[in-house]
């Protein structure tokens, strides 16, 4: 008969199972970080002057920074001189539709299940795939071009809207804000960007789906969502990645800039390749991400589901400037096998009335170690702020591990911060409780997963929730006997 | 269909039942009653597959079927359904979500079609109505926030919808008001059938004026000590247990 630790074993030698190599020609540059490197890529990209010297302000940022010390893990040692900085597919032609791209890419996104075909488009889905570092096909791109909005890799960007691209890019997140911001600052390979213009409200939900796919080529998105005035849009992330040896860094930025009455919802499913089971060869994750709810009344939301790399290390952040401005965090992050989280956000209430909420869902298997993060900060101007906090987690067996730095810092008295945290189990009597219905362990163990996340998971748009769903349920169900 | 014959077994090392005999017919409906810690609920448990208890010697034979070589799951699938004495809360599963997964693990594995949300929606209101259930808490997560009385309310329309060919009830009597225990008396009996059976393990006989029992036993020290009809329930209520206690010592 099955037990908790048969399951427990089950779930940590479930194999990754997206592992596979896309074999198409790429264009890499040598490895190594310095300013000929930066000048290559820029070069590459025929990027406008006033874009290289903003690299290189990154890359001078990059030299001076140490590594931070005060993350609850160890930091692997990471060689910057021996990355790649740069991959792309060697066809850089455009296309206008999907007959003329190469079909073994095609079949890597098949594969992955991307939805980049008609029905999916139909379904009301714009796909903007970078694969790698360069955007191959954009889709809807039309229908979104007669409402004013601007969905497009941030090349193109830089190409078709220099000034939009010149007037926010780092002004949320600066060259100088941590070492990894600045290492993207400086060898940022593509990503996307998005601008709704004012009173617009996006009638689809916009979609990226990010995979690594190069050996040893460190990726570095950046991504750039502006929302002027009164506009509203939801963009998707999503990324798999093929097995490998090597382990890969990657160190996205992401900003966002809500203006007055704009609302950003960005969501975010992160399932990269983990490494094995004694976490060899998995991804390492350092993201930053930050948003700024700049003008009254706006509002910007993160939704996550972390099930993936080796280790993640990122925490979705608001600013929020104007008054009344909303900032929300939903977070569920998985950690099986050895895999390490340190994930959580930060609130930064400057403006009066301003709202934070915070849903935190840490799930811990086998030996991995889930760590909640997060920073509530109250301005002396923020009268009236409130912030709700919530940080639960569960733990699947005695091997794993939960912790919870949970910040407030207030200067306003008038403000009203709330912090409420659990940690529970995975009980064998809800697991017998299911079995005595009907239902085995695995499903047991699947059904409570997601009845546990399902506060987090309401939150992602109704396609992306059960994709989310499912994602959940194959990263910790084990095949009981 | 349930043929229990000389049950050891034991739980942390220590013996609980010891030689434990009862045969239910189809139709049939059984009362076990037994002081504290006669090994009522563990019969249960051992029945139902509860992984700490261990069987060390005696058979169980379920519809010809050997059920101790049986996981809890399959068990419950053959069709055993075990009414909790404490019915677990699971958050954020829904109810309804919950006995859709698990009818639909149950219709599998006999091969049965699968139920469309039509069908399936329609027998869960049929459900709800025979055995008066709530249909607020339906929607509602699974057990999380009921009242101990709705808790085993549940467990009955749980037993309602997956239509168990034996059925044991753990004490499913205790902690419910009078009102409750009537309407779940009366789902009960509209449940039995000349194809099913029950179990019902209790304390006490008041329970057993709404669900006429055709056999009722007495577990005592691990072992059924004495059997009879619905009269013996009565007789237990009047003397207690220890003259049987006496009795079963003068013979050892």
């Amino acid at each position: 008969m099955a037990n908790d630790n048969e399951i427990i074993d089950n779930i940590a030698n479930k194999e990754y199972e997206f592992g596979f190599v896309t074999d198409i020609e790429m264009d890499v540059a040598p490895a190594g970080l310095n300013e000929d490197t930066i000048r290559y890529i820029s070069a590459k990209k025929n990027e406008p002057e006033w874009l290289l010297e903003w690299r290189l302000k990154g890359l001078q940022s990059f030299g001076k920074q140490k590594l931070p010390e005060w993350q609850n893990f160890e930091l692997p040692a990471i060689d910057f001189q021996k990355i790649s900085y740069y991959a792309a597919p060697k066809s850089k032609k455009k296309y206008d539709s999907l007959d003329q791209v190469d079909p073994e890419l095609l079949a890597t996104f098949e594969k992955l299940g991307i939805p980049l075909n008609e029905q999916k488009a139909l379904a009301g889905v714009a796909v903007d795939v970078v694969f790698d570092s360069v955007s191959v096909a954009t889709t809807y791109k039309e229908k979104l071009k007669e409402l004013g909005i601007i969905f497009c890799s941030f090349g193109e960007a830089v190409r078709e809207h220099p000034e939009l691209v010149k007037k926010y890019v780092g002004s949320v997140v600066p060259h100088s804000d941590n070492i990894f911001a600045a290492l993207n600052a400086a060898a940022f390979s593509d990503g996307s960007f998005v601008y709704i213009p004012k009173g617009v409200r996006c009638p689809m939900e916009l979609s990226t789906y990010f995979r690594i796919n190069t050996e040893n080529t460190g990726q570095f998105e950046r991504t750039l969502i502006i929302a002027d005035e009164g506009s509203y849009v939801s963009y998707l992330e999503g990324c798999t990645a093929p097995m490998r040896d090597e382990n890969q860094l990657h160190a996205a930025v992401v900003e966002l800039i809500a203006l007055e009455n704009a609302e950003i919802k960005y969501s975010t499913v992160q399932n990269w390749y983990p490494g094995d089971k004694d976490g060899k060869g998995g991804i390492y994750n350092f993201v930053t991400k930050r948003g700024i709810c700049k003008g009254a009344n706006s509002k910007i939301s993160w939704t996550q589901v972390e099930t993936g790399s080796a280790i993640t290390w990122k925490y979705p952040s608001v600013i929020l400037q104007g008054d009344n401005t909303t900032g929300e965090f939903y977070s569920v992050a998985v950690t099986k096998n050895k895999q390490i989280a340190d994930t959580g956000t930060k609130m930064y209430h400057i403006g009066k009335n301003s709202r934070s909420r915070i849903i935190s869902k840490g799930i811990s298997a086998g030996q991995g170690q889930n760590s909640y993060r997060g920073l509530v900060q109250i301005g002396s101007k923020a009268d009236d702020a409130r912030n709700f906090t919530q940080c639960d987690s569960l733990l699947i067996g005695d091997r794993c591990g939960a912790h919870t730095f949970p910040y407030i810092e207030s200067k306003n008295n008038t403000a009203m911060v709330e912090h409420e945290a659990t940690t529970s189990k995975i009980g064998e009597d809800q697991i017998f409780y299911l079995n005595q219905r009907g239902i085995d362990s695995e499903k047991a163990v699947a059904l409570i997963i997601n009845g546990y996340a399902k506060e987090v998971l309401n939150q992602l748009p109704m396609e992306f929730a059960v994709e989310a769903q499912k994602l959940l349920s194959i990263t910790l169900e084990g095949s009981v006997g | 269909m349930l043929i229990i014959k000389n049950l050891h077994a034991q739980v942390e090392g220590k013996q609980i039942l010891k030689g434990l005999n009862l045969t239910v017919n189809a139709g049939e409906v059984h009362a076990i009653m037994g002081p504290n810690g006669a090994g009522k609920s563990s019969l249960a448990s051992v029945l139902a597959g509860r992984e700490n208890y261990e069987v060390t010697e005696g058979e169980v034979i379920f519809e010809g079927k050997d059920l101790l070589e049986m996981n809890p799951e399959t068990r419950a699938r053959e069709g055993v359904f075990l009414a909790f004495q404490y019915p677990i809360e699971i958050p954020g599963v829904s109810n309804i979500n919950f006995l859709k997964t698990a009818l639909g693990e149950i219709r599998a594995y006999r091969n049965l079609p699968a139920l469309d949300a039509k069908e399936f929606l329609q027998l869960s209101r049929e459900k709800q109505k025979l055995v008066e259930f709530d249909a607020k808490l339906v929607n509602r997560s699974l057990n999380e926030g009921f009242s101990g009385g709705e808790k085993k309310r549940n467990e009955i329309f749980q037993l309602a919808m997956l239509e168990p060919s034996l059925s044991i009830l753990d004490e499913t009597d205790s902690g419910l008001d009078i009102d409750a225990l009537r309407i779940v008396s009366k789902g009960v009996n509209k449940l039995r059938s000349e194809k099913n059976a029950f179990i019902i393990i209790t304390h006490y006989q008041r329970l057993l004026e709404y669900i006429v029992p055709d056999f009722v036993h007495v577990l005592y020290d691990g072992r059924i000590v004495k059997s009879g009809t619905k009269e013996l329930a009565l007789e237990l209520e009047e003397k207690g247990y220890d003259w049987l206690k006496e009795k079963e010592s003068a013979t050892v």
